[in-house]
């Protein structure tokens, strides 16, 4: 009658291990010279464990395409604030004053 | 139970109501189904999608921070590099072990309530209050260090302590050195002492809206194991035990961001 899924214990227990695997990796990799990729492999990793978090512990794997589509929409809502903004602060420099407003 | 209103107020009233018999609509259904569902499952479903919608919010609540966060470190990165590497990096590590163990640990207690086990439910979910527990237990420890070595932002602040420490008081010289590495250190220690404070401020900022939605979150679960404790749940009823779960991983998430962002700016060199 009821469609809720059980994710076996084996399950739980391997994304367990994968998450303390990442975390140890993200230091160990941060004591590594990579330039300006150090930041990039640090927020990679943690972009794969909380996505691992996401489909696994919450469910989302297994939940209904609209829950699916909500979770992607924070995201999208969170890269717009981020992305737009940046693009307003990276681009200030640009701006030449007209003379009538100097 | 012809009025329906009496009828909608005994829906909401304590178990042990016979919701079978006393049920308006002439069948027996589950006691916790509400009425404007059709089903168990339709009922899980609205609550699932309701619960996603909620930490949607809270991820932009988040998302803001960590673009400040962004900015700052874009325009004085050297003072982010500089005031990362003084927060002690094994604390960091064990309160992200904790947190994720606790994600485990709540997991499981979703997985028990799932599956009819009271019994484990209930441990399931005071192991994870315990580890959340231990997790804030570490945070005053580091926040304490803190205090102690004139990391708060605010008139007390001092940085550059150790930097002029290795220097061997050098701090008067136009150039600090920048024999590590090759890192050429081109902030002189008043802009540092400035612009340290900008990382400090998010470090308490993020940390610890963390930890006030740590400390929520555990009320929640003292409050959810009582209630497994006195069986409210069963597999097709366990809608708290899930939604706490869902705000507890989301909790998780933040920390899995939060801890390579403050504590592994630049720890080469």
């Amino acid at each position: 009658m009821s469609s809720v899924h059980v994710s076996p214990l084996s399950t739980y227990l391997s994304i367990f291990a994968a998450l303390m695997v990442l975390t140890a990796l993200t230091v160990g990799v941060a004591f590594i010279n990579l330039g300006s990729f150090n930041p990039v492999v640090a927020l990679g990793i943690a972009v794969v464990k909380a996505s691992l978090v996401i489909l696994f512990f919450m469910h989302v794997k297994y939940s209904s395409r609209l829950t699916k589509l909500t979770v992607v929409l924070s995201l999208f809502f969170v890269a717009i604030l981020i992305f737009e903004t940046l693009m307003d602060y990276a681009t200030r420099g640009w701006q030449t004053i007209p003379p009538m407003l100097k | 139970m012809s009025n329906p209103i009496a009828h909608a107020a005994a829906g909401h009233g304590p178990a042990g109501h016979d919701f079978a018999t006393a049920d308006g609509h002439g069948h027996g259904h589950h006691p916790a189904l509400q009425h404007h569902f059709s089903t168990m499952d339709q009922q899980r479903e609205a609550g699932v999608l309701g619960m996603w919608v909620f930490l949607l919010t809270e991820v932009l609540f988040f998302g803001g921070l960590f673009l400040t966060y962004t900015i700052y470190r874009t325009w004085y990165y050297e003072a982010f590099a500089a005031a990362s590497k003084s927060i002690t990096i094994s604390w960091g590590l064990i309160n992200t072990a904790v947190l994720i163990g606790s994600s485990l640990t709540m997991a499981l207690g979703v997985r028990a309530a799932q599956t009819n086990q009271r019994k484990a439910t209930v441990n399931w979910l005071l192991a994870t209050i315990f580890l959340g527990t231990l997790f804030l237990g570490i945070k005053v420890i580091e926040y304490a260090d803190k205090f102690e070595h004139h990391h708060v932002p605010g008139p007390h602040f001092v940085f550059a302590s150790e930097h002029e420490g290795a220097e061997g008081g050098a701090a008067e010289h136009a150039a600090p050195a920048a024999a590590e590495g090759g890192h050429v250190m081109t902030m002189g220690p008043d802009e540092l002492q400035r612009t340290t404070q900008l990382f400090f401020s998010l470090y308490f900022t993020m940390t610890g809206l963390h930890a006030l939605h740590m400390i929520v979150g555990i009320v929640i679960l003292f409050i959810v194991a009582w209630m497994a404790h006195k069986g409210r749940f069963d597999s097709e009823y366990f809608a708290p035990v899930e939604m706490t779960g869902l705000y507890w991983h989301f909790v998780d998430i933040v920390w899995i961001f939060l801890f390579p962002l403050l504590y592994l700016v630049e720890r080469h060199n």
